[in-house]
């Protein structure tokens, strides 16, 4: 049973009446997005429905996300979080905010955090370079940029969301288990 | 700054609510142009504004329209939402702060060259403004601005959307037809042109979010009002998004023909800690870099112009380089970009990237000897002419143009 069509069959739907009844592939994109959005990453076993649904080889579906940076095979940190050090941003400081944060979480990019929160990735142009240092966050199918940034801000934004998400403090290399609730050290 | 026609959004608060759009009268020049005028009628208009297409050509979009085939069905209008060129951040600003007025120029163009289906590719990184395209999408079908049989006339448009996934080439149109179809982003080869056999192999038309924000002005206002701004050759305004070493960095809507020097010192406010400006790249991580003298400050900004001084205007993506800024880390920058950003598809762009990275590595990492420098000079020469498309071709603007004009910053960076 295709567990995709089976859970998501009107948007499926959808998705395929935005193309020609004999263009099927053109949903393989739109679909391997829903599917990441529900787990984070796209299966072998979303890959093998999506393929199902389009009529291509699932051959095909897998060169389609290994090509396309956003698309991910395995599961890593619940927050992506990618910083861009492209040149407009490099010079605005993005490279140095980078190893800030870098050094402040104990990983380096490409890392996933012990507790599996953060993965940390470089990547190329957000088109947001009047605005560097910034990052974008991808939480399930979510994007969400962040401006402006200094390693403190960023830190500071991630013990929310440690707090939210696993329920724990932010770990941090400098300040272990600092609790936010014990009075702003990082102020 | 002259009148704002496309960041109106900055004059006009709240502009991508629907509302707020239509009381200042969005989408009556639509509801005109499908009630009263043919489609060549708006065709012509455009084509006689002389209106270039802002993603980074410059060619006539009015031209570029008319060379569709009326014998062929049906035809396509691909908006080009994919922003990626590194320096580049205009349409960004469009997409979500003033919607409708590219909504509306795409519209009119699918009008235009009778396209029942048009298509938006935004690139995976918009992928929350794509979602709120699709209600906005939904509520002007809700509301008979989109559908079918268009306020009691025969015709129908829909809009869709399609997100990609982080690839800078799928900017190419071919390679962005490629991935709306479903496969790798990898460009094509012309002829046949997308024109002729475009997306699903139809006749397409495909255009930047920015040349389309000038349409519903172009209709409303007129030829003469258009061309009021800007030059003969390069009319109306252009926005400049303005980044690097600059104390305000920003998009700047200006007409074309600005020069340089108005753009970085009275809009930028000059240089961070006012040090000395050293180069500019014009399009981004796809310039050539160009020496800042005064007689380059005082160039205008227009596509012949800046074509001029050895680059293309491209999407007018100006960066800045200072002083403080070595250049051989600059190509460090960009041959790491595009060795990433090369999509495989043919060998001069797939391992010429690979090797500019490489020896540009090497140099940066004060391990290069001085031999590398021609080296990396000579790789970059050897791709120029012979790669499938831009990508490939603009990869070695910034790496002859750097080692031709800055070789001493290559030198410092050498073993010792």
């Amino acid at each position: 049973m295709n567990q995709l069509l089976k859970k998501y069959p009107e948007e499926i739907n959808r998705i395929l009446s935005r193309y020609p009844i004999d263009r099927k592939q053109a949903a393989v994109m739109p679909l391997l997005h829903l599917a990441q959005g529900e787990a984070g990453f796209v299966s072998r076993t979303a890959l093998q429905e999506i393929a199902e649904i389009t009529g291509v080889s699932a051959t095909e579906v897998a060169s389609v996300v290994g090509f396309y940076t956003l698309f991910h095979d395995a599961p890593e940190g619940k927050i992506r979080m990618q910083v861009c050090t492209d040149l407009a941003c490099d010079l605005r400081g993005a490279r140095e905010y980078l190893t800030g944060l870098c050094d402040q979480l104990g990983v380096k990019p490409g890392e996933t955090t012990e507790d599996g929160l953060i993965t940390i990735e470089e990547v190329k142009c957000l088109a947001a370079c009047d605005k560097a240092p910034l990052f974008q966050a991808q939480l399930g199918d979510e994007v969400e940029y962040h401006e402006n940034q200094t390693a403190a801000r960023t830190v500071d934004w991630l013990r929310s969301m440690s707090a939210a998400i696993n329920g724990t403090p932010l770990k941090t290399v400098k300040q272990e288990e600092v609790n936010p609730d014990e009075g702003g050290s990082h102020e | 700054m002259s009148e704002l026609i496309l960041l109106r959004h900055r004059d006009i608060a709240g502009l991508n609510q629907l509302k707020t759009y239509i009381a200042n009268g969005g989408f009556e020049t639509w509801k005109k142009v499908v009630t009263s005028r043919k489609p060549e009628e708006v065709l012509n208009d455009v084509k006689a504004s002389g209106l270039r297409g802002r993603g980074g050509a410059g060619f006539p979009t009015g031209v570029k329209w008319s060379f569709l085939p009326n014998n062929i069905w049906p035809h396509y209008v691909v908006a080009n939402s994919d922003e990626s060129e590194p320096g580049t951040f205009k349409d960004r600003e469009l997409l979500e702060f003033n919607p409708y007025q590219f909504i509306e120029g795409l519209m009119l163009t699918s009008y235009a060259v009778q396209a029942n289906d048009a298509y938006i590719y935004f690139r995976g990184e918009f992928s929350q403004i794509a979602k709120k395209f699709e209600e906005r999408l939904a509520e002007l079908t809700a509301k008979g601005y989109l559908g079918d049989a268009l306020f009691g006339t025969k015709y129908s448009l829909r809009i869709h959307t399609h997100l990609g996934a982080g690839a800078y080439i799928c900017g190419e149109e071919t390679a962005l037809l490629e991935s709306i179809e479903g496969r790798l982003g990898q460009p094509r080869l012309r002829p046949p042109f997308p024109a002729v056999a475009g997306l699903f192999d139809k006749p397409t038309v495909i255009n930047n979010v920015e040349t389309l924000a000038n349409i519903p002005y172009i209709m409303e206002k007129g030829v003469d009002a258009f061309r009021k701004n800007g030059t003969e050759k390069s009319p109306g305004t252009k926005i400049f998004s303005l980044s690097g070493r600059v104390k305000k960095p920003g998009n700047y809507e200006l007409p074309l023909g600005t020069t340089f020097r108005e753009l970085i010192y009275k809009y930028g406010e000059g240089i961070i800690n006012d040090a000395q400006i050293k180069a500019i790249m014009p399009a981004g991580a796809s310039s050539t870099l160009i020496t800042a003298t005064d007689a380059v400050l005082d160039t205008p900004m227009d596509y012949e112009a800046t074509t001029a001084l050895g680059s293309p205007l491209g999407s007018a993506s100006v960066m800045i380089l200072d002083e403080t800024t070595n250049i051989s880390h600059v190509i460090n920058e960009t041959t790491h970009f595009f060795s990433h950003e090369s999509c495989g598809k043919c060998t001069p762009c797939r391992e010429g990237t690979f090797w500019m990275r490489h020896i540009s590595d090497r140099i940066e990492s004060g391990k290069g000897k001085k031999e590398d420098i021609d080296l990396l000079k000579s790789v970059a020469g050897q791709m120029q002419n012979k790669c499938f498309c831009a990508l490939g071709e603009f990869s070695t603007m910034a790496v002859v143009s750097g080692i031709q004009h800055f070789r001493a910053d290559f030198e410092a960076r050498l073993e010792s």
